[in-house]
């Protein structure tokens, strides 16, 4: 039996990214705020200071950041007819657990989406006819526009320092920036990072093919900056440890140095660290959360009421919960009805390794941070024809590479021996000379009738709840856009002088075992119909109007580019809904 | 006979009326409030409170000094166990002349030489303020020191050779604002009790003010200008640093840490930047140039540097303003004492987080990575290269701070 505990305004569950900007926007508004974390507390100096975060083994291969699978996974299968099985060690993707979230250990890539994205369904098929998209392909609108979102994704920015070169300053095109992004309110907060030397060199040879490379918008930090809660950040070391890693010192933008120590300061605001929730209560009228149980690791089981849910875990956490606790209609693919677990979507990565002489090039690759990068955007969203080329989607592609470290760094050219001495002289000859951007084709995934969350018949954790199924796996339109967009990528690095390009393509079936990104999406969407989303434009739920879910679990479906910003943006957006329209008057903000 | 008792009943009663006996009038809120103030600047909480309890002002912490610890009391408005049923006399007699109600003598880890320099006025509005607290009974068991120096009355002896009695007095050939600084730095603020050098006895080594004193593990550092430690520190800087934790030079960590979450960083600006102008018209006296360690201890050190610490610090040892102290402008880098350069290197240090910089980023601990020659080394190359030519560090001194910190409860 769970003791209850006194009743607060609001409980956040999950103290990552969107956890920690709700918490601060509804502490700020004078609210009593309770936030529950699953996994640990995590601070720079004592979990990943200098000293030993540049750990290899211990933080990429050994995962020490991430949640355990021992704790809880999901089932995984490709097709509606297949037996998923638990996934036992993290692969396609890397579930984060611990205050900070995947803010901890992300690349910190900060990009915006493109107008269009937000308005797919409508564009797509006003320009190319409704017949151009494939029968089971579900895309939706998102109910909000870019430009809707445009403040919040620049709160965000600011929030974080990203350094970045705009490219669209309120209609006006900038040299130097991406050419393509939506209209910017103002420049980034701190300019882009500096490049090194094959980064700088795919940005020359792109040009040179006539496109218009940019730096990647980057929340490693080009200078010392101070954002607007006082909270400061300073210089990127480029040590080449992020993606995985925590920052040792302070350059990364992360809950850690954008927020929660200046939140922490608020006496409104509290946090329960290593907290499971198990389930949102609704009262017996099914439209109105109550608070949420959770269980600590003594396995005493607390129930906090609150008059606000805000649901923050990681996607496909949000969507387990709310088919745990019965909120919402389950999706059924079969009869395509219902709305929690539908239009669940990851993202098409590929890459592609080119061996340059050893002689002539000396990359330094070790040199380098999470969101360095040269890019291009000519092939994202609907930046180009589709018309030609039978398929829809797009994404960036980049010399992206994040870093040179060992056990990772090994790139020998097809037909090298997999060891021994002809396999050491490779790794040798090729490591400061061969270029393996890692995710430089960072391709979108559109949602389709097949691909969705559920809970599983078979398999439960360890409080006996179902863990999530995943059912997943890559169309044919993900994988012609993929050939495309390798082959473009391919080209620049030809273009750059390599003596060799070896292009990797993303092929089917989708293997849960290959790292891809860990940007899981949907299955919990926004939208405009509460037939088809579960949630209204604010990220509102239909059904229970004193519940927000935060996060990628809101897109309909994934667009050509990192998450994060558009997820972030997104927090700030159902903040400022809760701030000044909710909280006047709770209920409904939308009548469907 | 009888006649005569009433006769000094009445006159006592009539003394005792008109020594405000209790009385500070609580309904005086603008005494109460100049009182909350001045126990800011004072800091009492910091020794009357029990860190992170909810209890403020109720006693019973720890205070380590060379000669043994001390609890520090009750000063809720507790009338059994805290000082509810003190006059305001007996109060004053406490704050300003080190005696006690029953009167006997305080040991100066209540910094009574200090407070003696504050007004009559300033004391009972600090006594108007503790009458606002909420009585906590708690009953604080005092002395802990070993014999001999647990006979109070030997403070007598210490009282005549280091007690100056007498309310700070405005020199008119300096400015108000001067003055004002002058009367915060040695009356309620104290920043001698742990900034000036002491003698064996623990008393204050008066010709040289603020010239630095290791204490609790911690050197607090020359805080003079001129040709001291702070000669390039403007007086925003210093104010800056008092009112933040943190200035382009510097952070405020450990015992100066709490003094600025707890203290300094409450005051005001006018009053913060009086103390900025005070301390910058007192002189200190230039560095030693101190012989440079071995050439390949620097070398090695060097090494250390560029690898665990340059990535905050910058190579050039200038960090970043508000964040990463510059270790040229730190004044515990280049103190004769290394004792606080020792225990951050080896313990890493929280610096303090305010309301204008929340960051309060930290400093990771090294003493599990690097033996005591490398923190020797390491140590020695700041000292050197930052440190304006500091003296070097030797193995045994590291050794020394790191048996230190194991043992000690700080």
């Amino acid at each position: 039996m769970a003791r209850k505990l006194p009743a607060k305004d609001v409980v956040i569950i999950g103290l990552g990214w969107t956890g920690s900007i709700l918490a601060h926007e509804l502490a700020d508004a004078g609210l009593e705020v309770v936030a529950i974390e699953r996994g640990p507390w995590r601070n720079t100096a004592t979990d990943y200071p200098p000293g030993y975060v540049a750990d290899e083994l211990r933080y990429r291969i050994r995962h020490e950041l991430f949640l355990r699978p021992e704790q809880t996974t999901f089932t995984f299968r490709n097709k509606m007819d297949q037996t998923a099985l638990p996934i036992r060690s993290w692969g396609a993707f890397m579930p984060p657990n611990g205050v900070g979230g995947g803010g901890v250990h992300w690349n910190a890539e900060t990009w915006r989406f493109l107008p269009s994205d937000f308005v797919l369904r409508t564009h797509l098929t006003q320009r190319y006819g409704a017949g151009f998209l494939p029968q089971d392909m579900t895309i939706q609108d998102w109910g909000v526009t870019y430009d809707e979102l445009e403040p919040h994704y620049d709160r965000f920015e600011y929030l974080c320092g990203t350094s970045g070169q705009a490219g669209n300053l309120k209609g006006q095109i900038i040299d130097g920036g991406n050419p393509f992004e939506g209209p910017r309110s103002r420049p980034y907060p701190t300019p882009p990072q500096g490049q090194p030397f094959s980064h700088t060199l795919f940005g020359k040879a792109a040009h040179e093919l006539g496109y218009k490379p940019f730096p990647q918008p980057s929340g490693n930090l080009s200078r010392a900056y101070k954002n607007p809660l006082g909270m400061r950040l300073g210089p990127c070391t480029y040590c080449g440890f992020c993606e995985w890693f925590g920052c040792g010192n302070y350059s990364k933008a992360s809950p850690q140095t954008t927020i929660l120590p200046a939140l922490l300061r608020k006496p409104n605001f509290s946090a329960r660290d290593n907290s499971e929730v198990k389930s949102i209560n609704v009262d017996g009228s099914g439209k109105r959360a109550t608070g949420v149980t959770f269980v600590d690791t003594d396995g005493n089981e607390w129930e906090q009421p609150a008059d606000l849910v805000i649901l923050s875990a990681f996607t496909i956490f949000n969507v387990q919960l709310l088919l745990l606790s019965k909120i919402g209609k389950p999706y059924d693919p079969v009869s395509n009805t219902g709305v929690v677990g539908r239009n669940f979507t990851h993202q098409t990565i590929s890459d592609v390794t080119s061996f340059f002489d050893p002689a002539k090039f000396i990359f330094n690759p070790f040199i380098a941070s999470g969101a360095i990068g040269m890019c291009i955007d000519e092939f994202n969203g609907d930046n180009f024809d589709h018309g030609p080329h039978g398929f829809v989607g797009g994404g960036y592609v980049g010399q992206v590479q994040t870093n040179g470290r060992p056990i990772e760094t090994a790139p020998v050219p097809p037909g090298t021996p997999r060891w021994g001495v002809e396999w050491k002289k490779a790794v040798k000859e090729n490591y400061q000379s061969a270029l393996k951007p890692g995710t430089g084709v960072h391709g979108s995934m559109y949602s389709y009738r097949d691909v969705y969350v559920d809970l599983d018949p078979t398999y439960k954790d360890r409080f006996g709840r179902p863990l999530a199924r995943i059912t997943m796996d890559f169309h044919d339109n993900e994988i012609k856009q993929n050939a495309f967009l390798t082959d473009k990528f391919a080209e620049i690095f030809k273009a750059m002088g390599a003596k060799q390009v070896v292009r990797e393509y993303r092929k089917p079936p989708y293997d849960v075992t290959k790292y891809q990104t860990t940007h899981l999406c949907g299955g919990a969407i926004m939208g405009t119909d509460p037939s088809t989303s579960a949630l209204n434009r604010y990220l509102q739920n239909w059904d229970v109007a004193n519940l927000f879910v935060m996060g990628a679990s809101a897109f309909p479906q994934n667009a050509g580019y990192n998450p994060t910003g558009t997820v972030a943006a997104l927090a700030f957006w159902a903040a400022e809904a809760i701030r000044t329209k909710y909280l006047k008057n709770p209920g409904q903000l939308i009548n469907a | 006979m009888r006649n005569v008792a009433a006769t000094l009943v009445a006159l006592a009663v009539i003394t005792a009326s008109s020594t405000r006996g209790g009385s500070a009038d609580p309904q005086d809120f603008a005494a109460v409030a100049r009182g909350r103030y001045l126990v800011d600047a004072a800091d009492c909480k910091s020794c009357h409170t029990v860190p992170g309890s909810n209890r403020p002002f109720a006693g019973g912490r720890s205070i380590e000094t060379p000669f043994g610890t001390l609890v520090a009391p009750n000063i809720t408005p507790d009338r059994g166990t805290g000082i509810g049923a003190w006059t305001d006399d007996e109060f004053d007699d406490a704050v300003r002349q080190g005696r006690t109600r029953n009167g006997s003598y305080l040991y100066p880890a209540m910094p009574f030489p200090y407070y003696a320099r504050m007004s009559r006025g300033d004391v009972d509005a600090i006594r108007a303020y503790l009458n606002t607290v909420t009585a906590v009974h708690n009953n604080v068991r005092g002395s802990q020191l070993p014999f001999p120096l647990n006979i109070r009355s030997e403070m007598m002896v210490w009282d005549r050779l280091y007690f100056k009695p007498g309310e700070f007095q405005a020199h008119t050939d300096k400015s108000e604002q001067w003055n004002r600084g002058a009367y915060l730095v040695q009356g309620p603020g104290h920043c001698g009790a742990c900034h000036t050098p002491k003698t064996v006895l623990g008393g204050d080594e008066s010709s040289k003010p603020f010239r630095g004193y290791a204490l609790q593990g911690w050197f607090a550092p020359d805080i003079t200008s001129g040709q001291g430690a702070l000669a390039d520190w403007s007086a925003d800087d210093i104010a800056t640093y008092l009112k933040t934790g943190h200035n382009r030079h510097a952070a405020a960590a450990g015992l100066m840490g709490e003094v600025v979450d707890l203290s300094t960083s409450k005051m005001n600006d006018a009053d913060l930047k009086a103390i900025a102008v005070y301390l910058k018209d007192v002189s200190g006296s230039a560095r030693s140039n101190a012989a440079a360690a071995d050439h390949d201890i620097l070398a090695a050190g060097g090494a250390i540097y560029q690898d665990l610490c340059s990535a905050c610090h910058a190579a050039d040892g200038k960090g970043v303003p508000n964040m990463f102290p510059d270790l040229s402008e730190t004044a515990t880098v280049s103190a004769t004492d290394p004792t606080t350069v020792l225990r951050v290197v080896l313990q890493g240090a929280q610096s303090v987080a305010t309301d204008q910089e929340p960051t309060g980023p930290a400093m990771p601990a090294f003493g599990w990575q690097l033996n005591d020659g490398q923190v020797a080394a390491v140590a020695s190359y700041i000292r050197d290269r930052f440190g304006k030519k500091a003296s070097a560090v030797t193995e045994q001194q590291v050794q020394k701070m790191r048996a230190q910190l194991a043992t000690s409860h700080y």
